[in-house]
């Protein structure tokens, strides 16, 4: 459920909370209480927040999985980890996947978002492109295609002996894409590229949108080209978009196992494309060290919250406080 | 002489119009064809029998028109019972938690109570944490209360792991509803019950159809937790059963059966998009633009 919504704030906590009457403790009242409140947090208690709680806590331990049996020992499994070749290079896999991805993925489609929306003819009022309509609807197709269809689709189409990419390319050009080290990983991530530019296509067409006509119309008038547009009005009126769009592009791309287990289920050649969960995936359920793999997953949420936090903190540098309004 | 510029300047403006308007045609054009030719290309292929793929052209129309691919994926692969049973899991889950979510919701978002922060903060990194992370110790959390393997299982854990997104979403659609309406309600008599159902839940009909559609595309699109918490075959859900076509070795040989799979796996999704992208691209631009 990585829909990037920019969440209500902890400002709506403050404001919110109206009915403060006096409670009764009817039976209305306590069974209303008891279902709305307590049958949700429960179940999210018992299948989200405790198994995280426990993933935490066996991270600590050696245990294998099939027994009961273990033992606390501490830090060694994050030693281990910190001397672990496959580990970095899965870590090494992940950081180029967050830093690529959500840099192309923004750009086209900002490209794209500029030019369905403010791309038509430069004079009187701004306008899209005509059909955008078309490109809209085509482009958002990725989207709905589960991941790992999109997954099973490219693992074809970059099939060397017999795949579309291969059938359209002139006989020099070919390649065996996903099998050796030098295109694997560009081409995974293509992939998830191409199943994402849709989407936060259709994200930054919703925020060009709602800056005022005006404002182009403004610069236009003042003689500000369109790259001057985009530059000077367009990027600074959605960097909110843009920041969010980077953090949840971000970490998709430090998760990736959908699209890369099933695009080299292996971990492609010399683990070019091993991800840090395929890797937790192979430890937890084909090696059997369920301790270890929890601490490879413990390590994944800590790079995901730094992430997240050097996002914010470039946003930050950059002038993101100060916002328009 | 100005007015010869002026005259001048427009049409030069003309001349760069035209070409920028050709460049955009050109770059989402070919944005487009990269989108849909991999799509035509397996349609296609779906048709066609292992022989025709191996040796003909990839563009090729197919010889006939024949559905022997569509049947040996619907029934040898049992991708019908797969389908039924993504329809089954995601459909109860779907129901659940827009019900569990909307009701957690226009409890944290109305009232005032002990504890109400520290529920919306444990939900904020409920939805932050990797699902990897809880996937290991979810798998004993399922087998000890018995459903792991099970489609209720399934279906419990999507609602779980769905919950904060949905939360989330109906909470500020919660708070932004008039207050008056629902005391209204309470001094004519509803109780807390009758007021949520019969009046703050229809008011935030369209919210919900919003979060709906996200969460419906969301565990649809689900793959890691069937991948690890349900491994028996009869219940595999679709993307199990799409993936299993690359994964398993056998399947290599037979690749009109894995388009025409794909094809039975895409085709209901992308049918249903085109008939709602306009409610779609509302959803997005209402969660964005909050």
């Amino acid at each position: 459920m990585t829909a990037p919504v920019t969440g209500p704030g902890v400002s709506g906590l403050r404001s919110g909370a109206r009915a403060r009457r006096k409670a009764r403790w009817t039976f209305d009242n306590i069974s209303f209480f008891l279902v709305f409140l307590g049958l949700p947090l429960a179940l999210f208690l018992l299948l989200v927040i405790w198994p995280f709680i426990q993933a935490v806590f066996y991270s600590f331990t050696d245990w294998g999985g099939f027994t009961q049996e273990f033992d606390i020992i501490g830090l060694a499994n994050y030693e281990r980890l910190l001397n672990d070749a496959t580990f970095k290079t899965a870590l090494g896999n992940n950081i180029k996947l967050a830093i690529v991805v959500p840099l192309v993925v923004i750009v086209v489609a900002m490209i794209f978002a500029t030019l369905v929306t403010v791309g038509g003819r430069g004079i009187g009022q701004t306008v899209g492109v005509r059909n955008s309509g078309f490109y809209r609807v085509v482009s958002f197709f990725p989207y709905v295609i589960p991941a790992v269809v999109s997954g099973v689709i490219f693992s074809k189409v970059f099939d060397p002996s017999n795949g579309l990419l291969n059938g359209l390319l002139p006989e020099f050009l070919r390649q065996n894409w996903l099998g050796q080290v030098s295109t694997a990983l560009p081409a995974s991530m293509f992939v998830i590229i191409w199943g994402a530019v849709g989407f936060y296509m259709l994200l930054f067409i919703a925020a060009i949108k709602a800056i005022p006509a005006e404002t182009f119309e403004a610069s236009r008038l003042d003689g500000a080209g369109r790259l001057r547009t985009m530059w000077s009005i367009t990027l600074p009126s959605i960097r909110e978009n843009i920041q969010t769009a980077w953090i949840y592009l971000g970490i998709a791309a430090l998760d990736a196992f959908v699209y890369m287990h099933v695009l080299n289920n292996s971990g492609g050649p010399d683990n070019t494309t091993l991800v840090m969960p395929q890797y937790l995936f192979r430890l937890a359920f084909s090696q059997n060290q369920f301790g270890y793999a929890s601490a490879v997953g413990v390590a994944m949420a800590v790079v995901t919250l730094v992430f997240a936090g050097v996002v914010f903190t470039i946003n930050r540098l950059t002038g993101g406080t100060t916002r328009s309004n | 002489m100005s007015a010869v510029q002026t005259d001048l300047r427009r049409r030069r403006g003309g001349r760069d119009d035209l070409g920028v308007t050709i460049s955009s045609h050109v770059v989402l054009g070919v944005w487009s064809i990269i989108v849909v030719l991999p799509l035509v290309w397996v349609f296609m292929s779906a048709f066609k029998s292992n022989r025709e793929i191996i040796s003909g052209s990839p563009l090729s129309l197919p010889s006939a028109w024949g559905i022997e691919n569509f049947v040996a994926a619907w029934v040898d692969e049992k991708l019908g019972r797969a389908l039924l049973n993504t329809t089954i899991v995601v459909l109860c889950a779907l129901v659940l938690v827009m019900l569990l979510g909307a009701m957690c919701a226009y409890v944290l978002a109305r009232f005032d109570f002990f504890g109400r922060r520290a529920i919306y903060y444990m939900m904020l990194a409920g939805l932050t944490f990797p699902v990897f992370l809880a996937i290991v110790p979810l798998f004993f959390v399922l087998q000890s209360i018995g459903v792991l393997n099970t489609l209720p299982g399934l279906i419990i854990t999507y609602v779980a792991f769905a919950l904060p997104f949905t939360v989330f979403f109906l909470f500020a659609f919660f708070q932004g509803l008039p207050g008056e309406i629902s005391e209204a309600a309470s001094i004519d008599g509803a109780g807390k019950w009758r007021t949520f159902f019969q009046v703050m839940l229809p008011m935030a009909t369209s919210g919900m159809a919003s979060v709906a559609i996200f969460n419906f595309l969301g565990l649809w699109n689900q793959y890691l937790l069937p991948v690890a918490l349900n491994t028996k075959r009869d219940n595999w859900v679709l993307s199990q059963a799409v993936a299993s076509f690359v994964s398993g070795a056998g399947y290599q040989s037979q690749y009109g059966l894995l388009f025409a799979g794909v094809v039975i796996t895409i085709v209901p999704v992308l049918v249903a998009y085109i008939f709602f992208q306009r409610q779609l691209q509302g959803s997005v631009t209402q969660g964005t633009n909050k």
